[in-house]
């Protein structure tokens, strides 16, 4: 009788595979995309708008995608700079997945660009759940939303490759805690690096097409803890260490009994274990 | 809230299954949930409920089983409750963790037919 079926399946399995096939296709464009999330009116769509500008002047093909449930009033504004933009309206949904991006990219943008920035549906919660293919992933604070924004989602925070603090023009008069937020990031996702930036006063500016610009031409993202698995410690003391996607995976549940190299890390994104029966 | 596609996303992989060895009902389906995972298990019940109806899982019981956040330092040869919000640093050496032991789970572990008779033989699924 084979009542019960032991699936072990990721259950977002399917939007990873999506996401890496993304992930190849972008790669074979030679374009690295970038996911940029942050609560709304943090201002992602300001410091998208003054990176677009700034790639536009330095000769730089670039194209900007923005998430929103209703209104094209962000791809207007991305549109002034002059790169072509598109808007993706989720009509409710709180986040992207990739099959929804995978669509609007087929044909689009029509040349091949070096950077394609996706800015997500203004959230925190959800949209840090589905990988979508990215090569860097941002989260943005404004210095308006507290110190403790890292700890209040740790999801988010914990996955970036890159924490960009905005509106910093302003820390001084809302009194913005600055070492309290790098403790908060740092407690989340030690080593991460964090950015300050004013679309206003320009502080910080090009920063973020710098680091997107980096990892397109093959520099190592920085490899968040909360996306990185260990098996338990080996008899040599140390653990083994090994990448699993930006979405969901699990740890290896066996250890391993040979010794490996401590700088032996797989990178690469973590397959689910292959279902079976009983 | 996710919860919603979370739960779509189940019912489709069960669904899935469910086909390739022909099954037709579900009695319920066991979840692995990381504390880490983002994931709020009471609203993903509620979504499930929903997300079964006019499907073959109609009726089935979501069983969710919480994983703790578990993080590890090889230097110090230690391992810790992460927590929520988790402390990814180490206790010990105040260094960054390795990496995770456990906590971001979000797995089917088990789904029990409701209609497996006698002639079902076990297969790969």
């Amino acid at each position: 009788m084979c009542r019960a079926a032991d699936l072990q399946t990721a259950v977002l399995a399917k939007n990873d595979e999506g996401a890496r096939d993304l992930r190849a296709r972008m790669a074979a464009r030679g374009t690295a995309l970038v996911n940029l999330m942050s609560s709304p009116g943090s201002g992602k769509t300001a410091l998208l708008e003054a990176e677009l500008g700034l790639a536009r002047e330095r000769g730089l093909a670039v194209a900007a995608l923005t998430a929103d449930l209703a209104t094209e009033n962000d791809a207007r504004r991305l549109a002034r700079s002059g790169v072509p933009v598109r808007q993706v309206l989720t009509d409710g949904l709180c986040h992207l997945e990739t099959d929804m991006l995978g669509r609007h990219l087929d044909g689009w943008p029509e040349q091949d660009v070096r950077l394609l920035f996706v800015e997500n549906v203004g959230n925190l919660v959800c949209p840090a759940s589905y990988d979508l293919g990215e090569s860097l992933r941002v989260v943005l604070a404004s210095v308006t939303e507290g110190e403790d924004k890292p700890l209040k989602y740790p999801t988010a925070f914990g996955l970036a490759h890159l924490v960009v603090v905005t509106k910093n023009d302003i820390a001084e008069a809302v009194e913005f805690d600055r070492e309290a937020f790098l403790g908060h990031v740092r407690q989340v996702n030690p080593g991460v690096e964090v950015v300050f930036t004013s679309a206003r006063s320009g502080e910080g500016a090009g920063l973020l097409l710098d680091r997107a610009l980096a990892v397109a031409d093959g520099a190592a993202p920085h490899r968040p803890v909360m996306a990185t698995a260990t098996v338990a410690l080996v008899e040599d003391g140390h653990a083994h260490a090994h990448a699993f996607g930006l979405g969901h995976g699990h740890p290896h549940a066996h250890a391993h009994p040979h010794p490996h190299d401590p700088a032996d890390a797989h990178d690469g994104a973590h397959d689910g274990a292959p279902a079976a029966a009983r | 809230m996710h919860e919603m596609s979370i739960a779509l996303a189940v019912v489709g992989q069960v669904e899935d299954a469910a086909r390739s060895h022909g099954h037709t009902a579900v009695e319920s389906v066991a979840l692995r949930v990381g504390e880490l995972a983002g994931v709020v298990p009471d609203a993903l019940r509620f979504c499930f409920e929903l997300a079964c109806e006019n499907t073959l899982l109609a009726g089935a019981t979501l069983l969710t089983q919480q994983v703790p956040g578990r993080a590890s330092c090889a230097p110090c040869g230690s391992d810790w409750d992460t927590g929520l919000p988790p402390q990814l640093c180490c206790p010990c050496c105040g260094g960054a963790a390795g990496g995770l032991l456990s906590g971001r789970e979000l797995e089917i572990a088990e789904v029990r037919w409701a209609d497996a008779g006698a002639a079902t033989a076990c297969q790969e699924v």
